[in-house]
Protein backbone atom coordinates (compact mmCIF):
# COMPACT_ATOMS: atom_id res chain seq x y z
CA UNK A 1 0.00 0.00 0.00
CA UNK A 2 1.04 3.79 -0.76
CA UNK A 3 2.19 6.43 1.60
CA UNK A 4 0.24 9.29 1.80
CA UNK A 5 3.40 11.33 0.22
CA UNK A 6 3.33 8.61 -2.59
CA UNK A 7 -0.68 9.75 -3.48
CA UNK A 8 0.45 12.94 -3.41
CA UNK A 9 3.29 12.56 -5.69
CA UNK A 10 0.65 10.41 -8.20
CA UNK A 11 -1.39 13.95 -8.12
CA UNK A 12 1.56 15.75 -8.98
CA UNK A 13 2.71 13.37 -11.33
CA UNK A 14 -1.39 13.25 -13.07
CA UNK A 15 -0.74 17.60 -13.22
CA UNK A 16 2.87 17.56 -14.71
CA UNK A 17 1.98 15.18 -17.32
CA UNK A 18 -1.75 17.42 -18.20
CA UNK A 19 0.60 20.78 -17.91
CA UNK A 20 3.11 18.72 -20.49
CA UNK A 21 0.68 18.10 -22.97
CA UNK A 22 -1.25 21.48 -22.94
CA UNK A 23 1.83 23.17 -23.65
CA UNK A 24 2.17 21.00 -26.63
CA UNK A 25 -1.48 21.76 -27.95
CA UNK A 26 -2.83 18.17 -27.63
CA UNK A 27 -6.09 17.21 -26.96
CA UNK A 28 -7.13 15.12 -23.14
CA UNK A 29 -9.60 12.32 -24.57
CA UNK A 30 -11.49 9.46 -23.05
CA UNK A 31 -12.22 6.07 -24.80
CA UNK A 32 -14.61 3.23 -23.07
CA UNK A 33 -13.14 0.69 -20.71
CA UNK A 34 -15.66 -1.52 -21.79
CA UNK A 35 -16.46 -3.24 -25.17
CA UNK A 36 -17.56 -6.25 -27.35
CA UNK A 37 -13.93 -6.41 -28.84
CA UNK A 38 -10.76 -7.64 -27.42
CA UNK A 39 -7.14 -7.46 -28.40
CA UNK A 40 -6.10 -10.93 -30.27
CA UNK A 41 -2.42 -11.10 -28.69
CA UNK A 42 -2.00 -14.09 -27.24
CA UNK A 43 0.44 -13.06 -24.70
CA UNK A 44 -2.91 -10.49 -23.11
CA UNK A 45 -5.55 -11.94 -21.06
CA UNK A 46 -8.44 -9.81 -21.55
CA UNK A 47 -10.84 -9.74 -18.16
CA UNK A 48 -14.63 -10.30 -18.90
CA UNK A 49 -17.59 -8.58 -18.38
CA UNK A 50 -21.12 -8.48 -19.66
CA UNK A 51 -23.72 -5.83 -20.53
CA UNK A 52 -27.11 -6.53 -21.13
CA UNK A 53 -26.21 -10.06 -20.99
CA UNK A 54 -23.78 -9.90 -23.65
CA UNK A 55 -19.71 -11.08 -23.18
CA UNK A 56 -18.37 -7.34 -22.72
CA UNK A 57 -13.79 -7.14 -22.00
CA UNK A 58 -12.22 -5.00 -20.73
CA UNK A 59 -10.08 -2.64 -21.80
CA UNK A 60 -6.32 -4.08 -21.98
CA UNK A 61 -5.12 -0.41 -23.67
CA UNK A 62 -6.86 2.22 -24.84
CA UNK A 63 -5.14 1.96 -28.51
CA UNK A 64 -8.39 0.33 -30.72
CA UNK A 65 -10.75 3.50 -29.85
CA UNK A 66 -7.86 5.88 -30.38
CA UNK A 67 -6.66 4.82 -33.40
CA UNK A 68 -10.72 5.63 -34.53
CA UNK A 69 -10.21 9.36 -33.04
CA UNK A 70 -7.01 9.70 -34.93
CA UNK A 71 -8.73 8.20 -38.49
CA UNK A 72 -11.64 10.72 -37.52
CA UNK A 73 -9.47 14.07 -38.06
CA UNK A 74 -8.92 14.75 -34.25
CA UNK A 75 -4.63 15.51 -34.59
CA UNK A 76 -2.32 14.79 -31.50
CA UNK A 77 -4.21 13.14 -28.92
CA UNK A 78 -3.58 11.77 -25.52
CA UNK A 79 -5.21 9.86 -22.37
CA UNK A 80 -4.24 8.78 -18.96
CA UNK A 81 -6.66 5.59 -18.44
CA UNK A 82 -6.94 2.88 -16.54
CA UNK A 83 -6.24 -0.65 -18.28
CA UNK A 84 -6.70 -4.27 -17.10
CA UNK A 85 -4.91 -7.62 -17.88
CA UNK A 86 -5.75 -11.08 -16.20
CA UNK A 87 -3.18 -13.37 -15.00
CA UNK A 88 -0.60 -10.59 -14.74
CA UNK A 89 0.81 -10.64 -11.09
CA UNK A 90 4.53 -9.67 -9.96
CA UNK A 91 6.76 -6.99 -8.74
CA UNK A 92 6.18 -5.02 -11.79
CA UNK A 93 2.66 -6.08 -12.51
CA UNK A 94 -0.87 -5.62 -11.35
CA UNK A 95 -3.76 -6.72 -13.17
CA UNK A 96 -5.10 -3.01 -12.89
CA UNK A 97 -3.09 -0.40 -13.90
CA UNK A 98 -2.58 3.19 -15.45
CA UNK A 99 -1.30 3.74 -18.56
CA UNK A 100 -0.64 6.87 -20.40
CA UNK A 101 -1.33 6.73 -23.61
CA UNK A 102 -0.68 9.19 -26.50
CA UNK A 103 0.12 9.73 -30.69
CA UNK A 104 1.39 12.31 -32.91
CA UNK A 105 0.33 12.44 -36.44
CA UNK A 106 3.11 12.86 -38.48
CA UNK A 107 5.74 12.03 -36.24
CA UNK A 108 8.54 9.51 -37.18
CA UNK A 109 9.36 7.21 -34.60
CA UNK A 110 12.59 9.23 -33.83
CA UNK A 111 10.51 12.07 -32.87
CA UNK A 112 8.69 10.34 -30.77
CA UNK A 113 11.90 8.78 -28.96
CA UNK A 114 12.90 12.42 -28.34
CA UNK A 115 9.51 13.45 -26.57
CA UNK A 116 9.00 10.88 -23.92
CA UNK A 117 12.91 11.60 -23.28
CA UNK A 118 11.17 15.05 -22.98
CA UNK A 119 8.37 14.14 -20.87
CA UNK A 120 10.41 11.94 -18.40
CA UNK A 121 12.49 14.98 -17.22
CA UNK A 122 9.32 16.98 -17.05
CA UNK A 123 7.93 14.59 -15.11
CA UNK A 124 11.09 13.53 -12.94
CA UNK A 125 13.28 16.66 -13.08
CA UNK A 126 14.04 15.94 -9.15
CA UNK A 127 15.90 12.54 -10.43
CA UNK A 128 18.06 14.75 -13.27
CA UNK A 129 18.29 11.75 -15.08
CA UNK A 130 21.24 12.04 -17.38
CA UNK A 131 20.50 12.47 -21.37
CA UNK A 132 18.79 9.32 -22.56
CA UNK A 133 20.63 6.37 -24.87
CA UNK A 134 19.59 4.90 -28.05
CA UNK A 135 20.58 0.75 -28.96
CA UNK A 136 19.61 -1.75 -31.30
CA UNK A 137 17.94 -4.49 -30.19
CA UNK A 138 20.44 -7.28 -31.54
CA UNK A 139 22.69 -5.19 -30.05
CA UNK A 140 21.28 -5.32 -26.82
CA UNK A 141 21.11 -8.75 -26.74
CA UNK A 142 24.39 -9.33 -28.11
CA UNK A 143 26.29 -7.05 -24.72
CA UNK A 144 23.72 -9.20 -22.50
CA UNK A 145 23.24 -12.72 -23.45
CA UNK A 146 26.89 -13.11 -26.40
CA UNK A 147 23.75 -14.62 -29.11
CA UNK A 148 22.84 -13.00 -32.34
CA UNK A 149 19.13 -13.23 -33.70
CA UNK A 150 20.06 -15.96 -35.80
CA UNK A 151 22.23 -17.91 -32.92
CA UNK A 152 22.03 -21.41 -33.56
CA UNK A 153 20.71 -24.28 -30.80
CA UNK A 154 24.18 -25.07 -29.49
CA UNK A 155 24.86 -20.79 -29.15
CA UNK A 156 21.57 -20.70 -27.61
CA UNK A 157 21.25 -23.81 -25.10
CA UNK A 158 23.63 -22.90 -22.55
CA UNK A 159 22.17 -18.99 -22.55
CA UNK A 160 19.10 -20.65 -21.70
CA UNK A 161 20.29 -23.24 -19.61
CA UNK A 162 21.70 -20.28 -17.18
CA UNK A 163 18.19 -18.95 -16.73
CA UNK A 164 16.61 -21.65 -16.16
CA UNK A 165 15.05 -22.93 -19.14
CA UNK A 166 15.33 -27.01 -19.48
CA UNK A 167 13.09 -27.93 -21.60
CA UNK A 168 13.27 -27.87 -25.64
CA UNK A 169 14.23 -25.25 -27.85
CA UNK A 170 11.25 -22.56 -27.65
CA UNK A 171 10.16 -20.61 -30.67
CA UNK A 172 12.38 -17.70 -31.55
CA UNK A 173 9.84 -15.19 -30.63
CA UNK A 174 9.14 -16.88 -26.72
CA UNK A 175 13.28 -17.21 -26.71
CA UNK A 176 13.70 -13.60 -27.38
CA UNK A 177 10.85 -12.54 -24.38
CA UNK A 178 12.21 -14.74 -22.27
CA UNK A 179 16.54 -13.76 -22.99
CA UNK A 180 14.88 -10.15 -23.17
CA UNK A 181 12.82 -10.24 -19.79
CA UNK A 182 15.47 -11.64 -18.07
CA UNK A 183 18.98 -10.65 -18.96
CA UNK A 184 18.48 -7.85 -21.46
CA UNK A 185 16.10 -5.16 -19.26
CA UNK A 186 17.14 -5.76 -15.71
CA UNK A 187 20.49 -5.04 -16.69
CA UNK A 188 19.19 -1.52 -18.58
CA UNK A 189 18.59 1.69 -17.63
CA UNK A 190 20.26 2.07 -14.34
CA UNK A 191 23.16 4.64 -15.72
CA UNK A 192 20.70 6.43 -18.37
CA UNK A 193 17.19 6.00 -19.72
CA UNK A 194 17.62 3.26 -22.82
CA UNK A 195 15.80 3.03 -26.05
CA UNK A 196 15.52 0.14 -27.37
CA UNK A 197 14.64 0.29 -30.76
CA UNK A 198 14.97 -2.13 -34.34
CA UNK A 199 12.64 -4.85 -32.85
CA UNK A 200 12.83 -8.42 -34.74
CA UNK A 201 9.66 -8.92 -36.86
CA UNK A 202 8.64 -11.37 -34.39
CA UNK A 203 7.82 -9.01 -32.11
CA UNK A 204 6.07 -6.63 -34.12
CA UNK A 205 2.74 -6.52 -32.31
CA UNK A 206 1.34 -3.17 -34.47
CA UNK A 207 4.01 -1.84 -35.29
CA UNK A 208 4.84 -1.11 -39.38
CA UNK A 209 7.64 -3.71 -40.72
CA UNK A 210 10.58 -2.13 -42.23
CA UNK A 211 11.71 -4.41 -44.84
CA UNK A 212 15.03 -4.39 -44.51
CA UNK A 213 17.26 -6.23 -45.42
CA UNK A 214 17.03 -7.15 -42.69
CA UNK A 215 12.99 -6.51 -42.01
CA UNK A 216 12.55 -4.66 -38.77
CA UNK A 217 9.94 -3.67 -36.55
CA UNK A 218 9.12 0.26 -36.29
CA UNK A 219 8.85 -0.24 -32.72
CA UNK A 220 10.37 1.20 -29.15
CA UNK A 221 10.94 0.13 -25.72
CA UNK A 222 11.94 2.58 -23.06
CA UNK A 223 14.04 0.66 -20.35
CA UNK A 224 14.67 2.52 -16.95
CA UNK A 225 15.66 1.21 -13.71
CA UNK A 226 15.71 -2.26 -15.21
CA UNK A 227 12.28 -2.17 -15.82
CA UNK A 228 9.94 -1.36 -18.79
CA UNK A 229 8.55 1.56 -19.05
CA UNK A 230 6.95 2.38 -22.64
CA UNK A 231 6.37 0.85 -25.62
CA UNK A 232 6.23 3.00 -28.73
CA UNK A 233 4.76 1.98 -32.36
CA UNK A 234 5.29 3.24 -36.24
CA UNK A 235 1.70 2.42 -36.20
CA UNK A 236 0.42 -0.13 -38.58
CA UNK A 237 -2.31 2.09 -40.85
CA UNK A 238 -2.43 -1.13 -43.37
CA UNK A 239 -6.29 -2.67 -42.71
CA UNK A 240 -5.82 -5.64 -44.65
CA UNK A 241 -2.93 -6.49 -42.81
CA UNK A 242 -4.35 -5.32 -39.52
CA UNK A 243 -7.08 -7.89 -40.59
CA UNK A 244 -4.30 -10.43 -41.77
CA UNK A 245 -2.52 -9.92 -38.09
CA UNK A 246 -5.65 -10.30 -35.86
CA UNK A 247 -6.59 -13.71 -37.70
CA UNK A 248 -3.50 -15.32 -36.67
CA UNK A 249 -3.07 -13.79 -33.78
CA UNK A 250 -6.67 -15.97 -33.32
CA UNK A 251 -5.03 -19.16 -34.81
CA UNK A 252 -2.09 -19.19 -32.63
CA UNK A 253 -4.70 -18.34 -29.68
CA UNK A 254 -6.23 -22.15 -30.85
CA UNK A 255 -2.95 -23.31 -30.90
CA UNK A 256 -2.53 -22.84 -27.35
CA UNK A 257 -6.12 -24.15 -26.28
CA UNK A 258 -6.81 -19.78 -25.66
CA UNK A 259 -11.06 -18.95 -27.03
CA UNK A 260 -10.12 -16.70 -30.14
CA UNK A 261 -11.21 -13.00 -29.23
CA UNK A 262 -13.86 -10.68 -31.35
CA UNK A 263 -11.56 -8.34 -33.49
CA UNK A 264 -12.41 -5.20 -33.37
CA UNK A 265 -14.40 -4.49 -36.38
CA UNK A 266 -14.52 -0.17 -35.51
CA UNK A 267 -11.05 -0.19 -35.79
CA UNK A 268 -10.67 -2.13 -39.33
CA UNK A 269 -12.79 0.04 -41.14
CA UNK A 270 -11.38 3.26 -39.30
CA UNK A 271 -8.15 2.07 -40.82
CA UNK A 272 -9.73 1.80 -44.43
CA UNK A 273 -11.15 4.78 -43.93
CA UNK A 274 -7.12 5.94 -43.32
CA UNK A 275 -5.44 6.79 -40.24
CA UNK A 276 -3.11 9.73 -40.83
CA UNK A 277 0.90 8.56 -40.66
CA UNK A 278 1.42 8.52 -36.86
CA UNK A 279 3.43 7.44 -34.33
CA UNK A 280 1.85 6.31 -30.73
CA UNK A 281 3.14 5.48 -27.34
CA UNK A 282 1.91 3.98 -24.22
CA UNK A 283 3.82 4.09 -21.03
CA UNK A 284 3.22 2.98 -17.28
CA UNK A 285 2.35 5.45 -15.58
CA UNK A 286 2.40 3.27 -12.08
CA UNK A 287 6.03 2.22 -12.90
CA UNK A 288 6.75 5.89 -13.58
CA UNK A 289 5.77 6.98 -10.36
CA UNK A 290 7.75 3.99 -9.13
CA UNK A 291 10.83 5.49 -10.57
CA UNK A 292 9.79 9.10 -9.40
CA UNK A 293 9.53 7.52 -5.30
CA UNK A 294 12.27 5.15 -5.51
CA UNK A 295 10.03 2.38 -4.98
CA UNK A 296 11.07 -1.48 -5.39
CA UNK A 297 7.57 -2.85 -5.75
CA UNK A 298 4.42 -1.20 -7.72
CA UNK A 299 2.35 -2.11 -4.67
CA UNK A 300 4.57 0.79 -3.05
CA UNK A 301 2.28 3.04 -5.32
CA UNK A 302 -1.36 1.55 -5.47
CA UNK A 303 -3.62 2.45 -3.09
CA UNK A 304 -4.85 -0.72 -2.40
CA UNK A 305 -3.20 -3.60 -3.98
CA UNK A 306 -5.22 -6.44 -5.74
CA UNK A 307 -5.36 -8.89 -2.74
CA UNK A 308 -6.97 -6.16 -0.66
CA UNK A 309 -8.91 -3.84 -3.24
CA UNK B 1 -4.19 -25.74 -7.39
CA UNK B 2 -5.76 -29.03 -9.63
CA UNK B 3 -5.78 -32.79 -9.65
CA UNK B 4 -5.55 -34.18 -12.76
CA UNK B 5 -8.16 -37.03 -12.43
CA UNK B 6 -6.64 -39.57 -15.08
CA UNK B 7 -3.36 -39.57 -13.80
CA UNK B 8 -4.21 -38.75 -10.32
CA UNK B 9 -1.31 -36.42 -9.65
CA UNK B 10 -1.76 -32.83 -8.60
CA UNK B 11 -0.36 -29.93 -9.97
CA UNK B 12 0.25 -25.84 -9.98
CA UNK B 13 -0.06 -23.80 -12.59
CA UNK B 14 3.41 -21.87 -13.79
CA UNK B 15 1.36 -18.41 -12.21
CA UNK B 16 0.14 -20.19 -9.04
CA UNK B 17 4.01 -21.36 -8.06
CA UNK B 18 4.96 -19.10 -4.78
CA UNK B 19 7.06 -19.52 -1.90
CA UNK B 20 6.86 -22.39 0.32
CA UNK B 21 5.49 -24.76 -2.02
CA UNK B 22 6.78 -28.28 -2.68
CA UNK B 23 7.26 -28.91 -6.31
CA UNK B 24 8.37 -32.55 -7.93
CA UNK B 25 10.93 -31.34 -11.42
CA UNK B 26 13.08 -34.53 -12.56
CA UNK B 27 11.66 -36.75 -9.54
CA UNK B 28 13.07 -34.82 -6.65
CA UNK B 29 11.73 -32.46 -4.60
CA UNK B 30 12.07 -29.01 -3.93
CA UNK B 31 11.01 -26.53 -2.06
CA UNK B 32 10.20 -22.28 -3.91
CA UNK B 33 12.37 -19.97 -2.12
CA UNK B 34 11.35 -17.10 -4.99
CA UNK B 35 9.27 -16.39 -7.24
CA UNK B 36 9.01 -14.19 -9.88
CA UNK B 37 6.49 -12.76 -12.81
CA UNK B 38 8.56 -11.78 -15.81
CA UNK B 39 6.40 -10.82 -18.76
CA UNK B 40 7.13 -8.10 -21.65
CA UNK B 41 4.47 -5.52 -22.56
CA UNK B 42 3.83 -7.09 -26.04
CA UNK B 43 4.49 -10.73 -25.65
CA UNK B 44 4.72 -14.06 -23.74
CA UNK B 45 4.89 -14.61 -19.82
CA UNK B 46 7.13 -16.46 -17.84
CA UNK B 47 7.54 -17.40 -14.02
CA UNK B 48 11.48 -17.85 -13.03
CA UNK B 49 11.35 -19.39 -9.61
CA UNK B 50 14.55 -20.33 -7.48
CA UNK B 51 14.07 -23.72 -5.77
CA UNK B 52 16.05 -25.38 -2.77
CA UNK B 53 16.40 -29.41 -3.73
CA UNK B 54 15.02 -30.96 -0.49
CA UNK B 55 17.31 -33.97 -0.52
CA UNK B 56 20.95 -31.99 -0.71
CA UNK B 57 19.79 -28.26 -0.03
CA UNK B 58 21.28 -27.23 -3.68
CA UNK B 59 19.27 -23.69 -4.77
CA UNK B 60 18.67 -23.87 -8.62
CA UNK B 61 16.56 -21.27 -11.01
CA UNK B 62 13.84 -22.39 -13.29
CA UNK B 63 11.67 -20.61 -15.88
CA UNK B 64 8.13 -21.65 -17.14
CA UNK B 65 6.20 -20.40 -19.35
CA UNK B 66 2.52 -19.24 -17.75
CA UNK B 67 0.59 -21.28 -19.06
CA UNK B 68 2.50 -24.81 -18.20
CA UNK B 69 1.99 -26.80 -15.36
CA UNK B 70 4.23 -28.10 -12.61
CA UNK B 71 3.96 -31.32 -10.31
CA UNK B 72 3.06 -31.15 -6.90
CA UNK B 73 6.21 -33.28 -4.54
CA UNK B 74 4.15 -35.31 -2.25
CA UNK B 75 6.45 -34.06 0.54
CA UNK B 76 4.61 -34.09 4.05
CA UNK B 77 6.68 -33.35 7.46
CA UNK B 78 5.42 -35.03 10.81
CA UNK B 79 6.36 -35.07 14.39
CA UNK B 80 9.46 -37.93 15.44
CA UNK B 81 10.42 -38.97 18.25
CA UNK B 82 14.43 -39.18 18.16
CA UNK B 83 15.82 -42.30 19.24
CA UNK B 84 19.71 -43.10 18.58
CA UNK B 85 22.58 -42.85 16.36
CA UNK B 86 24.53 -45.59 15.24
CA UNK B 87 27.01 -46.05 12.41
CA UNK B 88 25.90 -42.35 11.34
CA UNK B 89 22.64 -43.36 11.04
CA UNK B 90 20.05 -41.69 12.98
CA UNK B 91 17.30 -43.40 14.62
CA UNK B 92 13.61 -42.25 15.06
CA UNK B 93 10.42 -43.55 15.46
CA UNK B 94 7.02 -42.51 14.62
CA UNK B 95 4.79 -42.00 18.21
CA UNK B 96 1.71 -43.74 17.35
CA UNK B 97 2.53 -46.51 15.28
CA UNK B 98 6.05 -46.74 16.70
CA UNK B 99 7.29 -47.50 13.42
CA UNK B 100 10.88 -46.72 12.88
CA UNK B 101 12.84 -44.99 10.15
CA UNK B 102 16.63 -43.37 9.67
CA UNK B 103 17.89 -40.24 8.49
CA UNK B 104 21.33 -39.63 7.01
CA UNK B 105 24.04 -37.52 8.64
CA UNK B 106 23.08 -34.67 5.35
CA UNK B 107 19.07 -34.67 6.68
CA UNK B 108 20.19 -33.96 10.45
CA UNK B 109 23.14 -31.02 9.58
CA UNK B 110 20.16 -28.61 10.83
CA UNK B 111 19.14 -30.75 13.99
CA UNK B 112 22.79 -32.56 14.59
CA UNK B 113 23.67 -29.45 17.55
CA UNK B 114 20.58 -29.49 19.42
CA UNK B 115 19.14 -33.18 19.38
CA UNK B 116 18.90 -35.08 22.89
CA UNK B 117 17.63 -39.02 22.32
CA UNK B 118 13.94 -39.05 23.47
CA UNK B 119 13.32 -35.76 21.73
CA UNK B 120 9.94 -34.87 19.73
CA UNK B 121 11.21 -32.92 16.52
CA UNK B 122 9.27 -32.31 12.99
CA UNK B 123 10.84 -34.03 9.82
CA UNK B 124 9.85 -33.49 6.19
CA UNK B 125 9.51 -37.07 4.70
CA UNK B 126 9.22 -37.94 0.99
CA UNK B 127 8.41 -41.43 -0.58
CA UNK B 128 8.78 -42.76 3.14
CA UNK B 129 12.99 -41.51 3.58
CA UNK B 130 13.50 -38.12 5.78
CA UNK B 131 14.75 -35.57 3.71
CA UNK B 132 15.52 -33.40 6.37
CA UNK B 133 14.95 -32.66 10.27
CA UNK B 134 13.81 -29.46 11.95
CA UNK B 135 14.83 -28.88 15.68
CA UNK B 136 12.14 -27.32 17.63
CA UNK B 137 12.84 -23.13 17.06
CA UNK B 138 13.57 -23.44 21.25
CA UNK B 139 15.19 -25.93 23.31
CA UNK B 140 16.81 -26.41 26.74
CA UNK B 141 19.80 -28.05 27.18
CA UNK B 142 22.24 -28.37 30.10
CA UNK B 143 25.30 -27.15 30.14
CA UNK B 144 28.19 -29.76 29.95
CA UNK B 145 31.26 -27.67 30.59
CA UNK B 146 32.02 -24.12 30.75
CA UNK B 147 34.47 -21.95 32.60
CA UNK B 148 33.77 -19.97 36.02
CA UNK B 149 32.87 -16.49 35.13
CA UNK B 150 34.58 -13.63 36.40
CA UNK B 151 32.47 -10.86 37.71
CA UNK B 152 33.25 -7.37 36.21
CA UNK B 153 35.49 -9.07 33.41
CA UNK B 154 33.85 -6.45 30.50
CA UNK B 155 36.47 -7.38 28.11
CA UNK B 156 34.85 -10.39 26.68
CA UNK B 157 31.27 -8.52 26.00
CA UNK B 158 30.36 -10.26 29.16
CA UNK B 159 30.07 -13.66 27.69
CA UNK B 160 31.68 -16.78 27.52
CA UNK B 161 31.56 -20.00 25.68
CA UNK B 162 29.62 -22.89 27.30
CA UNK B 163 29.39 -26.83 25.61
CA UNK B 164 25.92 -27.84 25.29
CA UNK B 165 24.84 -31.30 26.37
CA UNK B 166 24.67 -32.52 22.96
CA UNK B 167 27.96 -31.03 22.02
CA UNK B 168 27.05 -27.05 20.43
CA UNK B 169 28.93 -24.29 21.98
CA UNK B 170 26.49 -21.47 22.67
CA UNK B 171 27.64 -18.19 24.07
CA UNK B 172 26.20 -17.41 27.93
CA UNK B 173 26.54 -14.84 30.30
CA UNK B 174 29.22 -14.28 33.00
CA UNK B 175 26.83 -15.76 35.81
CA UNK B 176 25.80 -19.04 34.28
CA UNK B 177 27.72 -21.48 35.82
CA UNK B 178 28.28 -25.70 34.60
CA UNK B 179 25.06 -28.09 35.64
CA UNK B 180 22.50 -25.18 34.69
CA UNK B 181 19.92 -25.65 32.18
CA UNK B 182 19.54 -22.61 29.34
CA UNK B 183 16.85 -21.63 26.89
CA UNK B 184 18.31 -21.12 23.21
CA UNK B 185 17.25 -20.39 20.02
CA UNK B 186 18.68 -22.97 17.47
CA UNK B 187 17.63 -20.66 14.24
CA UNK B 188 20.17 -18.30 15.42
CA UNK B 189 22.05 -20.62 17.73
CA UNK B 190 22.17 -17.69 20.69
CA UNK B 191 21.23 -18.16 24.45
CA UNK B 192 17.74 -16.79 25.39
CA UNK B 193 17.33 -17.22 29.47
CA UNK B 194 18.54 -19.27 32.21
CA UNK B 195 15.49 -21.84 32.87
CA UNK B 196 14.32 -22.55 36.54
CA UNK B 197 14.02 -26.51 37.27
Amino acid sequence: MAHAATIRRRAALLHDIRTFFEARRMLEVETPLLSRHATTDPAIHSLVSSWGGKTCFLATSPEFPMKRLLAAGLGPIYQISKVFRDGERGRLHHPEFTMLEWYRPGFTLQDLICEVDELLHATLGELALPQAMILDYEQALFDSCGVHLDADPEQLWPVLQAVGWTKDLPAPAVWQDLLFGTMVVPRLGHDQPVFITNFPPDQSALAVIDPGPPPRAQRFELIVHGMELANGFLELRDATEQQQRFAADNARRLGLSLDPMPMDEHLLAALQSGLPPCSGVALGLDRLLMIACHSNSIDEVLAFPIERA
Amino acid sequence: MVTDSEANVATYGANDLKPGLKILLDGDPFTIVDSDFVKPGKGQAFTRIRVRNLKNGRVIERTFKSNETVEEADAIEQEMQYLYQENGLYHFMEPTTFEQLTATEQAMAEAKPWLREQDTVTVTLFNGEILSVSPPHFVNLRIEATEPGIRGDTATGGSKPATMETGAVVRVPLFIEEGEVIRVDTRTGTYISRVKE
